[in-house]
Parts: structure tokens; C-alpha cells; sequence
């Protein structure tokens, strides 16, 4: 049986519980997982129950990074830091948002730790808030699509490329959607002595308005039209990309999403869904993933 | 060589204390009057006097929050802070104690911004008040070192298990040098054993820290420490007499009394006012007065009962508080002090001044006349609670 017990709250199609389970079955059990506050902290351990076959703390929202430092600090005082890996498992919001500085400072500091972002892209935990992750042109209950707004205006933050800028030995980024590329980035990410890192895009079936049945399919969309690039860097070099053949247009992505729906309703949507295939294409050119 | 006094800064003797307590993590942001402190602790580490892992963290944010992993990791814990640092802590602090997580701290005391001010009051920890955690006010620096072993042995009691944060005033206590004991590694070795926790972060029995709590179950965890706090309020007033076994020194558990029990006039007060409170109180017994001095150096959990009998003679009770809370024109001592004695059928009149905000002097003649003003009851002129010592220029 996986590490993540079943019986969670978890929505049914939840990318949130896909990850946490690929990351326990990637690690095994000698680790202890530290979870910022958001829906996997609350779907799985709603008091008495706990769902982690392995050591878990939930602290406080922008601070998983700083308790995970501590605790790889406290092991090593208490000469019993051996091969436990110390895993921080965030979402989007705690990640890039509001536990930024905490990570700064943990990567910095060159712990000997992982931390892992599950990114789907908006604060879904209290009702699927933007995020500095939400893509452009998402629509989201605080950057709704109207009349004279085409949902979010901003770009999602580069993560990846602000930690590899503090000299992280190792940054991925994967998808659930791609499970074995997901678990072995994750194992090696483990194996990494230092701060290293991986970026998990998790469509959120509640969130971006999908089918729950169609998480997997969701996520192999945003790998096709070049939206989520998977790659590989090393002490700040890039190793290995996944290349396409056959690069979907982004409409395809789009289109399966609720979150994107005003893009083919409005007449401004042509323009802007070029924009976000400008993002694409720079993706494609950036990382050559042809 | 026992008892051999030394002259030092008093956060070199706070530093030295933490040392021979034997914590396994510090972690601390600096800032000023902790500043000392933690400079010291991080010589100690580089000299490799410590056993122990030193953290230069990037706030106090993230100072506390490394130490609520640490200590759930099984660590004896260490921080120091003041001021906008503690302020900055406040939302962990709460997590800290919630996760039963006997984390301590030195809160050196400072004033709050704005207007942006660096000198003592102690408004910064009694902000802090209702976050769960033991909170211990010093006199001098000897008590502000020698608090820190016994706040350990009180936090990592089984049977009370929450943070404890040892409060000194900054400047005064943490910058001034006087003749003090540096607590001796052997007898600290002796009176405050090794932290061997059960419940900690372990591969080997995984166990879930900082689960959610529906409305079926959160009121159980805040009556849990409300409990752990009642056990405290015992075990305070036994290591104080267990320290004194073994140090020889003693300064009240809960509270401590000068000249107290046959005194009609009662000063109430908190921290190193408390020195120069036992001068004014030397002059005015040599002028005939019958006046004694409450020093309360348990503020967490608060000592109602003890109070209530050491006052039980009094006709006039004089709180001194370096805090205020804005809108209730009251500091937090005379709030605390009137509120105990409601519930009886002793009445005495509590007057509550407050004094020494941002750093302002409180010189002994200060005391003087605010216990004249105070006696202003008798004749049936009663001042509830107010600021004293305003400039007129500025008020």
C-alpha cells in the first residue's frame, strides 16, 4: 500500500493526492515530510486521522521551508540525520507567494533538503484565488474574467529559474500527468545532497472547471502544446528536456479548461490566445524542445 | 570555584546561561538590544564551545519557525528577539505552543514602532500575551540568565510541554555590566537533566504534527494548554526552590515580596523597574511609611491566587506597567490585578500608572510621587489608571 493512506478528502480526481503519493513512492519511508498549510495539509489530516504512513508536520502556511531547515539542523545535532530525507511539500501559493522569502533563505543556507511545488496554479484551498502561478488569461475568483477583463493579467513566475539562482544543485520541473518522470526526478532530486527542488504542474480538476476523470489527460495537454516544458538543470545548467514531436496548439489546452472558457467567447479572445501561443513558442525556442 | 562573581555585559551572562543549558539548535535574526546576545551565542558556536547547531536565519519569521521543526525533531531550542522581531513571530508563537513545542526564548523588551524607537517598555511581550507561551519577567541580569535553566526544566516537563519566553528589559538589563555568577556547567549539568522527548518527528513511528482541527475537536487542544498552564503555575514556584538547591540563589517563583507583609501600600510591578521600586521603598520606610513592593515575575501563567494573598492587607494597590493597551487607557498588570480580585470580597483600590514607555527614565523620585499621588484615595480623590510623566510641550 502507498505511504499516502486512502481515506483522504481529497476531490475525486485530485492532482494534490497524485503527487503526494508519487513523491512518498519515489522517497519510501525513511523521510519526513513538512506541509505548509493548504488542501493537502487539510484533505489529509483532519484530526484524529492522519493519512501519512511517515513523519508529517504542518506548521503554518509561509514557513515550510524555515521548519524543514530546522529539522534537518536538528537531526544532524542529534547526530540521527543518517539518510532521512527531509521533504517539504508546497503548493503554488505557499511556494511562490508567501513562503518565498522562507525558501530564499532554507536555499541559501544550503540545507540538505527537497522541496517539492505542487503547482495547480491558484490558491484552490480557499476557493481557487489567483496566485503568482496563475497562468495568463486564467479567469479565478479575484481575477475574474467581465466585461473589460480577460482574467489574470499577469505571467506566472519563473520559480524554477529563482531557485536555480541560488545555485541549487538540482532543479526539475514534471507533471502527475507524467508519473514515472515525475518519480524518477523526485528520487534524484532525494539523492542530491543539498537544497534541491522539483516543480510538479497539477491540474486542479475544481479549480481550472474539468471533468475529474480527465486530470491525466489535462496535464499530458499542457506537456503537448509546450505550455509546461519538463526539464532538468544541474548546479544552474540545463541537462535534459523532454522533447515533442508534434506540438499541439494551445487552443487544445485551453479549450478543456472552464478557467479559459472567455477566451472563446469573447471577441477579444483571438488576440489573446496568440499571446498565450507566444508563451508557448518561447517555451519551444527557449528550452529547443522540438 | 563556586559563586566566583564576575563583571560582564548582562547578554554575555544571558548567552553564557544558554550555553551550559545545552540546547542542540539556535536559531535567531538580529536586532537591536538582542543583538549581544545572539553575537555571543554565534562566538561561542564558532569557537566550538557549544555542541550545537547555529542558525543564521533570514527573519524571525523564519527564526522561530526552524525551531518549531527543530524542537518537533526532538531539539532543545533556543531563540532571542525583541520588539518588531517578537511582533514578526507573533503568528508562530501561537503555533509554537498549539504543537505543545517547549521552544525558549529571551525577549530582550522593547518598544514598538511607530514612531520607530529602540529603548525599553514592555509592550512587545505583553503583546504577545494570549499566545500560549510561559512568560517570566527578570529583576537584574542574574535572574535573566539564571531563568533560562529553570524554563527549560519548566517547558519540557512531560506534563506541561509548552514554549516559555524569559523577558528582560532591554538596554537596562541586556546592555548594563554588573557583578554576576555565570552559571557553572556542572551544577546546570546537575539541575536541569537531558531533553529526552517521546513524541518527535521519527521514520521509525511516523506521527502527524499540526493536523487539522474541525469545531469538534480545536476546544480540546486550547483547554489542553490552558491545563498544561495550571501545572506550570506549580512547577514555576518548585524549580525556582529546585534551582536554589542547587545555585543558592532564589528571586520568588511566581512572585516575590520586599517589605510586603505589613504594608498598606503595594507597588506591583515587572522587570528591572522592580530595583529601583525597592530604593524609593527603602526611603519612604525610613520616613514611617508602610509600603511594600509585589514584584510579579510570572506573567504566564498569572498568579491570581498567590497575589490575592499577598495583598490581602493592603489599602492601596499601585500597579506599574511599562505597556498600555490603546482604548482602554490601562496597562496589562492593572487590568490583570483589578480582575483577580473582582470575583472576592476583598476590596482594595487598585491604581494603575504607566510609566517608562520608549525608554523615558523612571528615576526614584518618580516612584515617590506616584505613590503620594496614589495616596490621594484616602482623601477620596481616586485616579483610576493614566499615563504619568507627560511632557507638556508634546501632550
Amino acid at each position: 500500500m502507498s505511504l499516502l493512506k486512502p481515506g483522504h478528502r481529497g476531490c475525486a480526481g485530485c492532482c494534490d493526492a497524485l503527487a503526494a503519493k508519487f513523491v512518498l513512492d519515489a522517497i519510501g519511508e525513511d523521510c519526513i515530510v513538512v506541509s505548509p498549510t493548504g488542501c493537502l495539509e487539510v484533505f489529509t489530516t483532519p484530526y484524529p486521522e492522519s493519512s501519512w504512513g511517515v513523519p508529517w508536520i504542518h506548521s503554518l502556511f509561509e514557513n515550510a521551508a524555515a521548519v524543514a531547515s530546522g529539522i534537518e539542523v536538528a537531526l544532524k545535532a542529534l547526530g540521527k540525520k543518517n539518510n532521512t530525507r527531509i521533504v517539504a511539500i508546497g503548493g503554488d501559493g505557499a511556494t511562490l507567494d508567501i513562503g518565498l522569502q522562507a525558501i530564499s533563505g532554507a536555499f541559501e543556507r544550503g540545507h540538505d533538503l527537497l522541496y517539492i511545488c505542487v503547482d495547480n496554479e491558484a490558491y484552490m484551498n480557499t476557493g481557487v484565488q489567483r496566485s503568482g502561478a496563475t497562468p495568463l488569461y486564467a479567469s479565478t475568483t479575484t481575477s475574474p474574467a467581465g466585461k473589460i477583463s480577460s482574467g489574470n493579467p499577469q505571467h506566472k513566475k519563473n520559480m524554477p529559474a529563482i531557485i536555480a539562482a541560488h545555485g541549487s544543485p538540482y532543479v526539475a520541473t514534471a507533471s502527475v500527468a507524467y508519473a514515472p518522470d515525475m518519480m524518477k526526478k523526485v528520487k534524484k532530486a532525494a539523492q542530491t545532497r543539498g537544497p534541491t527542488y522539483v516543480h510538479v504542474h497539477a491540474p486542479c480538476c475544481t479549480g481550472w472547471r474539468f471533468e475529474g476523470s480527465k486530470t491525466i489527460e489535462v496535464g499530458r495537454l499542457a506537456v503537448e502544446t509546450a505550455m509546461w516544458p519538463l526539464y532538468e538543470m544541474e548546479n544552474g545548467v540545463i541537462t535534459n528536456v523532454k522533447k515533442l514531436r508534434n506540438i499541439k496548439p494551445v487552443e487544445e489546452y485551453l479549450r478543456a479548461q472552464g478557467r479559459f472558457k472567455h477566451l472563446f467567447t469573447a471577441e477579444s479572445g483571438v488576440e489573446e490566445i496568440k499571446k498565450i501561443q507566444a508563451i508557448a513558442d518561447w517555451n519551444v525556442k527557449n528550452f529547443g524542445l522540438e | 570555584m563556586r559563586n566566583r562573581m564576575v563583571v560582564v555585559e548582562g547578554s554575555f551572562a544571558v548567552a553564557h546561561a544558554v550555553k551550559v543549558s545545552r540546547p542542540h539548535v539556535i536559531s535567531a535574526y538580529p536586532i537591536t538590544p538582542q543583538t549581544h546576545i545572539v553575537e555571543d551565542l554565534a562566538q561561542f558556536a564558532a569557537d566550538g564551545e557549544m555542541n550545537c547547531e547555529y542558525m543564521n536565519v533570514e527573519s524571525e519569521f523564519s527564526a522561530i519557525s526552524a525551531l518549531i521543526g527543530a524542537s518537533a525533531a526532538g531539539a532543545r531550542t533556543y531563540s532571542s528577539t525583541t520588539s518588531q522581531g517578537l511582533a514578526l513571530m507573533h503568528e508562530a508563537l501561537f503555533n509554537a505552543s498549539g504543537m505543545r513545542l517547549p521552544i525558549i526564548m529571551t525577549v530582550v523588551n522593547r518598544a514598538l514602532s511607530a514612531p520607530i524607537n529602540i529603548w525599553n517598555d514592555q509592550q512587545d511581550s505583553i503583546s504577545q500575551r494570549d499566545t500560549g507561551w510561559i512568560q517570566l519577567y527578570a529583576e537584574d541580569v542574574q535572574e535573566s540568565a539564571d531563568t533560562i535553566p529553570q524554563l527549560y526544566k519548566i517547558a519540557e516537563d512531560p506534563d506541561i510541554l509548552l514554549p516559555a519566553m524569559t523577558c528582560m528589559d532591554g538596554f537596562i538589563l541586556s546592555h548594563v555590566y554588573e557583578p554576576v555568577i555565570l552559571l557553572e556547567q556542572s551544577l546546570t549539568d546537575e539541575f536541569l537533566p537531558r531533553y529526552s522527548p517521546e513524541i518527535v518527528l521519527d521514520p521509525k513511528n511516523p506521527m502527524s504534527f499540526g493536523a487539522f482541527a474541525d469545531p469538534s475537536t480545536y476546544t480540546e487542544f486550547r483547554y489542553k494548554q490552558e491545563k498544561a498552564m495550571a501545572v506550570a503555575l506549580n512547577r514555576i514556584e518548585e524549580v525556582a526552590n529546585e534551582f536554589n538547591d542547587v545555585y543558592g540563589r532564589y528571586y520568588g517563583g511566581l512572585i516575590d515580596g520586599y517589605l510586603l507583609d505589613d504594608a498598606e501600600i503595594v507597588i506591583m510591578a515587572m522587570g528591572s523597574v522592580i530595583g529601583t521600586i525597592k530604593d524609593a521603598i527603602d526611603e519612604l520606610r525610613s520616613e514611617g511609611e508602610s509600603i511594600g513592593l509585589l514584584k510579579v515575575r510570572s506573567f504566564r501563567p498569572f498568579p491570581a491566587d498567590a497575589i490575592k494573598k499577598a495583598i490581602k492587607n493592603a489599602k492601596v494597590v499601585i500597579t506599574l506597567d511599562k505597556n498600555i493597551s490603546i482604548g482602554k487607557n490601562e496597562g496589562a498588570l492593572c487590568t490583570e490585578v483589578k480582575a483577580c480580585l473582582y470575583n472576592t470580597d476583598f476590596r482594595v483600590p487598585v491604581i494603575g500608572f504607566m510609566i517608562g514607555f520608549g525608554g523615558r527614565d523612571i528615576p526614584i523620585s518618580m516612584i515617590r510621587n506616584l505613590v503620594t499621588k496614589a495616596k490621594l484615595v484616602e482623601k477620596g480623590i481616586f485616579v483610576e489608571s493614566e499615563i504619568v510623566d507627560l511632557r507638556e510641550d508634546l501632550a
